[in-house]
């Protein structure tokens, strides 16, 4: 790299884009935004306790029969695990729409889609991971029963990555709106109801003692399909967006 | 076409642009280039077009009529090429509040070269920013979240520069040690367009003024 300040002007790798600046590009901004989560805790914290109490709060609400508690337990799980990414979509992108370095993401010479794709699992391991792992506990809890725990993590390892992906689109859309209010909610919740219809009918034919491959390979399709074309989307979003 | 002739042709070529923003005519069949060694200052007053301007250059604004050539080709179809010639500091500084200046320019110097800790040490300090490396950015001042930003300006093999109004929140010496940089980087032979009300003491600068069609 140039000393600094010596004023040597790069023209002629201006060319083609450089395959090891692209993944350098891509290591920096997944660790720039799993740094900046990690000093904003409660960007974090905040979806995850939701999670937990939202859930917690069925066997109270509805009855604590574990007979009545396993038939539901898996669509309550999904439920909260829908309701909580949409609770934390609602930081991704904002501090860095408001302080411009979206623009310097735009600007780069590396490919869009893969920086977006950087931040998107950036943004998964902080808020989709905690909340697999915590949702055997939670199961236990609405006593699902023990065949269902593999289909129920399994479903959720495949389907939060495309529900977070997708509603990376939607918040790409609406971060540059001054109060946003439910449009986030409205865009995302129906590009979700599928996902969340293949994880619960997955964990509920594994309990009904059938093979939940059949769902799980199509959630498995559905996060190909969103790791090839929502990234691609959301850059097309945030180019839109900053115009 | 030729890498000699490539040279020749001049680095930005703007003709007949033209931007409408919200049914308010910003400006009409601009015409101006931009070449290896020089400075454009771009005047005009509050609301006249200057931000949106260099945004249209960088390509972040599509809401404009013209042509507008690179190299003498034309620049929608070079983005890539384009950009990575291409540093722009905007008036919103791109520095993250909760990350520190070395963390926040790992990640921005990234996006574009190489970028060691050494070098970034050695731009802070030449910012007069030593010692603020691992503080948060959130406890600095305006002043110094600029300096973080233009920090980058020294550890870019950028040749063309794009800074919009990078003067607002510098003190005295910061205002001399930017000068000073713009000037070096125009006499190496990089591009410097800059947006400011200030009256920069740069040799061979040229002005373009907009709002003249009001």
């Amino acid at each position: 790299m140039n000393s600094p300040g010596n004023g040597a002007i790069n023209r002629s790798g201006n060319s083609a884009i450089n395959r090891a600046g692209a993944g350098a590009a891509f290591l920096a901004t997944l660790k720039r935004d799993l740094l900046i989560s990690v000093k904003r805790r409660n960007d974090i914290l905040n979806p995850f306790m939701f999670f937990i109490i939202v859930v917690s709060l069925f066997p109270i609400g509805i009855s604590p029969e574990s007979a009545m508690l396993r038939q539901i337990a898996a669509g309550v799980v999904w439920i909260a695990v829908l309701l909580a990414s949409m609770l934390s979509m609602d930081s991704l992108y904002r501090s860095d729409y408001e302080d411009g370095s979206l623009e310097q993401l735009l600007l780069s010479a590396q490919p869009l889609y893969l920086l977006v794709f950087a931040k998107n699992i950036a943004h998964w391991l902080v808020s989709g991971l905690p909340v697999i792992l915590a949702s055997p506990l939670l199961a236990y809890m609405l006593a699902l029963p023990a065949e269902g725990y593999a289909t129920l993590v399994l479903s959720l390892l495949l389907g939060t990555p495309v529900v977070g992906m997708l509603g990376s689109i939607a918040v790409a859309l609406t971060v540059g709106l001054g109060s946003r209010g439910l449009i986030l909610a409205v865009i995302t919740v129906p590009m979700s109801v599928p996902v969340l219809i293949f994880g619960t009918l997955a964990v509920q034919n594994a309990l009904a003692g059938g093979s939940p491959a059949g769902y799980l390979a199509l959630l498995g399709a559905m996060l190909a399909a969103s790791v090839g074309l929502a990234p691609v989307a959301t850059a097309a979003a945030l180019r839109i967006t900053l115009n | 076409m030729t890498e000699n002739s490539q040279a020749t042709r001049p680095l930005l070529e703007v003709r007949a642009l033209t931007c409408e923003r919200a049914d308010r005519l910003l400006f009409r069949d601009l015409e101006f280039s931009l070449d290896n060694g020089q400075a454009l200052q771009v005047k005009g007053g509050n609301g006249s077009g200057k931000t949106t301007l260099l945004r249209i250059i960088c390509g972040l604004n599509d809401s404009f009529a013209g042509e507008m050539y690179t190299r003498g080709e034309a620049l929608a179809a070079n983005w890539d090429a384009f950009h990575s010639g291409l540093l722009y500091i905007g008036h919103r500084v791109a520095v993250n509040h909760v990350l520190t200046p070395l963390e926040n320019l790992r990640w921005s110097c990234r996006l574009h070269d190489p970028a060691d800790d050494d070098g970034i040490r050695e731009a802070l300090d030449q910012m007069d920013l030593a010692g603020y490396e691992d503080s948060p950015c959130y406890s600095l001042s305006a002043g110094q979240q600029q300096r973080v930003s233009l920090a980058r300006l020294l550890l870019s093999s950028a040749e063309l520069w794009i800074l919009d109004e990078p003067f607002t929140t510098l003190d005295v010496d910061g205002v001399a040690l930017l000068e000073n940089l713009v000037a070096r980087h125009a006499s190496d032979g990089g591009a410097v367009l800059i947006t400011t009300h200030h009256k920069l003491a740069l040799p061979r600068l040229r002005a373009l003024t907009l709002g003249m069609t009001r």
